[in-house]
């Protein structure tokens, strides 16, 4: 405010809004200042100072200040015990004194200053029945405003009234204080979701929070359903609290139903009073009520949470089954152990080895004993081990049935949970009985084998051996054959040259080539032919059985047609025949199929039996007959004649080299026996067979049967 | 003795008294006989005289008869001779053998001179034109 600004006296409305203001204001700093600038208004007052003794009473503080300019007196302060300052010496004297140059004292230097005169008005200072010092103190310049009549107003009228509030400052303050703590508690009391309720001990309601007062507290604007709802919750509360005190208990908790007031449903609490003292307050009841869940909610919850756990239980017992389910299905014995080594899981295999027999069998107790201190010491040193979640190794243990030896490998792994704490140990036992077994059966199969290489390395060995033998002994009979084949040969060529030149020879004598020949001569050379021809015929199947017997008797196949070979037989023997004067017949039918065989063989068996025929047989008949078999596919040639027969017992013998028949000897027919042998063999060598049927005197039949062709090679 | 129209017959063997006794027979029979006692010999004689048939002994000093006789038959003049082989080789081949060689006739040891002439004349009455000009 300017210090030009030009005064007027207050108006009636002026004073009445002043004295408003100052019974609403209760800042002390407002009042002040108000007041100072209202002086300046009305009473000439161009500068003002106010100021205040403090709550403590030792210091004059600086309220407000008006019209200094640059001097504003804000934070100015002076000691109630600098009695020598003109301001504190002025407020003790208690009544308006006037300033002059009081401001060049030094130690006002902090003061407002001007050289005017100023007038100091103690506040309070008006009332002259108090013997109370003045609580402040009013400067105002120039001192002639002392006497204005608005100041005199203000002043009679303000600081009483200013007095007042000084003086009561300290206990408003503590008012304030304890209006934030209430409302502090009040707050903390709300925040609580529990209604809270302090009865005093006729059990009217103190305080409550704001959860209580929603069932407690009626209102009048509220519905009739409401505060029936609120009446009876009341009356329950009531009811409860005097038990409560009845029953004098000092701490209780029990159970309260109420109605919610909004909706009518149940409201499940649970009281708990305690009662209190206090000194200025005297006894009470603080109950709390704890609410317990509407019934409903409850149970539904109570339903869910039961229907999880059954889910959640079920899950672990599935996965349980499961897992029972793989371990049983596993052959070999699965073990597991809890960190203390006791057994808790086990497959049927594993029981069998570890599980005590029901029999109580004595040897079997022994035998599971034994397994499981064997188990347990090799478990534990899978416990001892620190790092390394696996261990695996031989454990000898006994079938409790059997008490035979059960070798296993043992793999045991530690099972460690996610916070890697030790579960257990799992632990697999694989039967090592049919794998030793196997190596044991494989060692003796390879210790036979190994023998059995070497027998068979000997008998290589041998086989080699004998094999070179056999070689040699092939090859010296190759020579040896080849020797007696050449032998052969060279006994034939040299007994041929000597007979060429008997034969030759007598030929000539009995031609008489080398003059005349008597009768007998020619008698006797004929015999020397004859026995000439013997020798040969002799030769000549010395050879042909020599052939036949080392398999030098070539044998050449082609068709032969038997009717033509017979007629050719019979031609050769004409001479015979007619000497022999027999009847000499043929039965060959026209049909006879041909046959393929060896031409020359053929004809030498045919000649033979034929010869022998007409030599055998003194009188009667020779009869030549063939047929074809057709079943069989073979051709039956027959010679049989009338003549002396062979004895049965004779009958085999005669096919045997240089066997003939005693009779045949007894009677004394020529020949060395060797003709049947040589046809017998001839027959076996073409296919065929040759056999005899005969009755000694009555006549023989041999037979030769043919295969119509030769049995493939 | 017979007359000597029948020709002439070349007997080749080692043995003399095989030589012997077809000598006396053949020209008993009428034939003109030649002789020889080894392969080679048989070659010279049969180059020399020309005859109308040669008997072969197969087991020959010198040369053998096979030997003899492939040479016979190699050779222009002597090729158209009829060679009948003698032998006392009865084994089983030899007669093959001697068919190979170029022999037209094989017979086997002991082999009456009687039976030799009469093979003889079947061989010669087979060649009418040699017969013929004998018989005019």
């Amino acid at each position: 405010m300017s210090p030009e600004a030009v005064s007027a006296p207050a108006s009636p409305e002026a004073k009445l809004a002043m004295a408003e203001f100052l019974l609403v204001q209760e800042n002390m700093a407002e009042c002040a200042e108000r007041a100072l600038e209202w002086l300046q208004q009305h009473s000439g007052v161009t500068k003002a100072l106010c100021l205040a003794v403090d709550s403590s009473q030792k210091q004059l503080i600086a309220l407000a200040a008006v019209g200094w300019d640059e001097q504003e007196p804000a934070d100015f302060m002076l000691d109630l015990t600098d009695r020598q300052h003109p301001y504190v010496a002025a407020l003790f004297k208690n009544k308006m004194v006037m300033l002059r140059g009081t401001f060049s004292d030094p130690r006002a230097a902090a003061a407002p200053y001007s050289p005017d005169t100023f007038a100091a008005i103690p506040l309070g200072g008006g009332d002259q029945t108090a013997e109370r010092r003045a609580v402040g103190l009013l400067i105002v310049n120039p001192a002639s405003a002392r006497t204005d009549p608005d100041l005199q107003w203000l002043n009679d009228y303000m600081m009483p009234v200013l007095r007042r509030r000084l003086g009561t400052s300290h206990l408003s303050e503590a008012e304030r204080s304890l209006r934030r703590e209430r409302t502090l508690l009040y707050n903390i009391l709300n925040t609580v979701h529990d209604p809270i309720i302090l009865t005093d001990t006729e059990g009217r309601l103190v305080i409550s929070n704001r959860s209580a007062e929603l069932l407690f507290g009626a209102r009048e604007e509220e519905s009739e359903g409401r505060r029936r709802a609120i009446a009876l919750n009341n009356m329950f509360l009531s009811a409860a609290l005097s038990r409560h005190a009845i029953e004098d208990v000092s701490l209780d908790s029990r159970e309260l139903l109420l109605a919610d007031p909004a909706d009518g449903s149940d409201l499940f609490f649970e009281l708990a009073s305690t009662v209190f003292s206090d000194v200025h307050e005297g006894t009470g009841v603080v109950t709390v009520l704890r609410n317990v869940g509407d019934l409903r909610r409850t149970t539904q919850e109570l339903e869910e949470n039961y229907r999880r756990l059954r889910l959640a239980e079920e899950e672990v017992r599935a996965e349980r089954d499961r897992l029972d389910l793989i371990i049983s299905s596993v052959a070999e014995p699965i073990l597991v152990t809890d960190p203390e080594g006791k057994i808790v899981m086990m497959n049927d295999p594993a029981e069998r080895l570890f599980t005590m027999p029901k029999s109580g069998n004595l040897e079997e107790t022994q035998n599971v004993q034994a397994n499981d201190i064997n188990f347990s010491s090799f478990v534990s040193n899978l416990f001892l081990m620190s790092e390394g979640r696996q261990h695996h190794g031989g454990i000898s243990l006994v079938d409790p049935e059997k008490s035979t030896p059960v070798p296993v490998e043992a793999i045991s792994a530690k099972l460690i949970s996610q916070q890697g704490e030790l579960l257990g140990v799992v632990t697999i036992l694989h039967d090592q009985t049919e794998a030793l077994e196997r190596s044991r059966l494989y060692e003796q199969l390879r210790l036979v084998s190994e023998a059995l290489e070497e027998k068979v390395r000997e008998a290589t060995a041998e086989l080699v051996r004998q094999n070179e033998v056999l070689r040699r002994q092939h090859m010296e009979l190759q020579q040896a054959s080849q020797l007696k084949s050449q032998f052969l040969a060279n006994v034939s060529h040299e007994l041929r040259t000597p007979l060429n030149s008997i034969i030759g020879y007598t030929r000539i004598l009995m031609q008489g080539i080398s003059g005349t020949v008597t009768p007998q001569q020619r008698v006797n050379l004929s015999r020397l032919d004859a026995n000439a021809g013997r020798l040969l015929t002799l030769i000549n199947q010395l050879l042909d059985i020599t052939r036949i017997e080392a398999g030098k008797m070539a044998v050449t196949m082609a068709k032969v047609s038997l009717s033509t070979l017979i007629s050719e037989v019979l031609a050769e023997v004409e001479p015979l025949i007619l000497q022999a004067k027999l009847e000499v017949t043929q039965k060959v039918p026209n049909d006879l199929p041909e046959i393929r065989s060896d031409r020359e063989k053929i004809k030498q068996i045919l000649l033979n039996l034929l010869m022998n025929a007409l030599k055998f047989t003194p009188k009667g008949y020779v009869n030549v007959s063939a047929t074809y078999q057709g079943m069989q596919d073979r051709l039956i040639v027959t010679v049989a004649d009338s003549g002396i027969g062979i004895a049965e017992t004779e009958q085999e013998k005669i096919f045997e080299d240089f066997r003939r028949s005693d009779d045949s000897v007894a009677k004394g027919y020529a020949g060395v026996g060797l003709g049947l042998s040589i046809c017998r063999r001839l027959a076996v060598l073409i296919g065929g067979k040759i056999t005899v049927n005969s009755k000694l005197g009555q006549g023989s039949a041999f037979t030769l049967t043919l295969p119509r062709a030769p049995k493939t090679p | 003795m017979k007359k000597k129209r029948r020709g002439l017959i070349l007997v080749v063997d080692d043995v003399a008294d095989n030589r012997d006794i077809y000598t006396q027979y053949l020209v008993h029979d009428g034939f003109q006989v030649a002789l020889a006692g080894d392969g080679q010999e048989a070659l010279d004689k049969a180059a020399q005289l020309a005859p109308d048939l040669i008997v072969m002994d197969l087991s020959l000093p010198v040369m053998d008869g096979w030997e003899a006789t492939r040479r016979l038959k190699q050779n222009g003049i002597t090729k158209h001779i009829p060679v009948i082989a003698l032998t006392a080789h009865a084994q089983d081949g030899v007669a093959e053998t001697a068919g190979e060689a170029g022999c037209d006739r094989f017979i086997t040891k002991p082999c009456p001179p009687d039976e030799l002439a009469r093979e003889i004349a079947r061989i010669l009455e087979d060649r009418p034109g040699r017969s013929k000009t004998q018989g005019a």
